[in-house]
């Protein structure tokens, strides 16, 4: 007798069918290169509108300009991380292979938008605050969720079996996950330098139209970049541990 | 801003190098990470 695991309706699309692996690659394959056109498109729209656009600001002048790449980083630099803690917890509770790959390959882009958020912070905070770095809330908290990150990427680099490592990574994931209201709210509990929020779930932005576009499309821009980053490499941590599964040698023969 | 031309935009009102270095460097690392995956897949896809 033959049991079928996959006996459901064809119209009806199963999702959690990609949570194999071997269904979750050829995914990958499908979506990456839509990702990447969706994100230069927005990235062409966002900096025509952030750039030539938008008016210059009244008090930074076109200093402010810096905002169409700080703040969607620094935005994405927290939201990947909590999508690393969501992925990291899945992968703790049920056991799946994919969740744990999925934090990991999280991670490196996390970091890097975080270390953008702090570079385009630094290079706008000199000429409008005099100061390259300074101790406020906001830019100590992010520079916490950096070390956050490489922390996670250390400690699985450190571990040689992978499902200790992707448990290991999990719990560093889920307890650092405080830190990302601490910096949302920072600007709110402690008054220090960092400007507070233009924009917010409760209130009316309160900013320019153009300016609020700008952001809106350069963060969707980086959202779309940093999901085809994040595919490309939890596709290549696949290969890389089950290159000896038969999948992944027809996966590759069928290929070349 | 009004279009005036290629050199105020290339200006930033004179903050050319915070504005243009905080679009550089983001451009320069998302370049660096394309890279790095692009070569990791290459290894990836080695034959063991």
């Amino acid at each position: 007798m033959q049991i079928s695991l996959t006996n459901h309706s064809p119209r009806t699309i199963h999702w959690l069918r990609y949570a194999a692996p071997q269904a979750f690659v050829p995914l990958a394959d499908r979506l990456i290169p839509w990702l990447f056109s969706v994100a230069a498109l927005l990235v062409i729209a966002g900096l025509y509108i952030g750039l030539l656009r938008a008016p210059t600001d009244f008090q930074q002048g076109d200093a402010y300009r810096i905002i169409f790449i700080h703040v969607p980083a620094a935005w994405l630099s927290m939201v990947i991380y909590v999508v690393m803690a969501f992925w990291s917890g899945v992968g703790l509770v049920l056991n799946t292979r994919l969740s744990a790959m999925m934090a990991s390959a999280l991670a490196p882009t996390g970091a890097l938008f975080t270390f953008l958020a702090l570079l385009t912070g630094a290079l706008w905070g000199k000429p409008t605050w005099g100061a390259w770095w300074v101790w406020d809330a906001r830019l100590t908290s992010e520079l916490i969720l950096l070390f956050l990150y490489i922390g996670f990427m250390a400690l699985q680099a450190a571990i040689a079996d992978p499902r200790r490592a992707d448990r290991a990574g999990a719990v560093v994931a889920l307890v650092g996950v405080v830190n990302v209201p601490v910096i949302y709210f920072s600007v709110q509990w402690w008054n220090t330098l960092h400007q507070g929020s233009s924009v917010s779930l409760r209130s009316a932005p309160t900013m320019a139209t153009l300016m609020l576009q700008g952001m809106l499309i350069m963060t969707l821009a980086l959202w779309a970049y940093a999901a085809g980053a994040v595919l490309q490499r939890l596709r290549a941590i696949v290969l890389e541990r089950e290159r000896h599964a038969d999948w992944v040698q027809h996966y590759l023969g069928a290929r070349v | 801003m009004t279009w005036h031309g290629w050199s105020d935009l290339i200006a930033m009102g004179g903050y050319a190098r915070y504005v243009w270095g905080s679009f550089g460097a983001a451009a320069l690392a998302l370049v660096i990470e394309q890279l790095s995956l692009r070569a990791r897949r290459r290894a990836a896809e080695q034959r063991p």
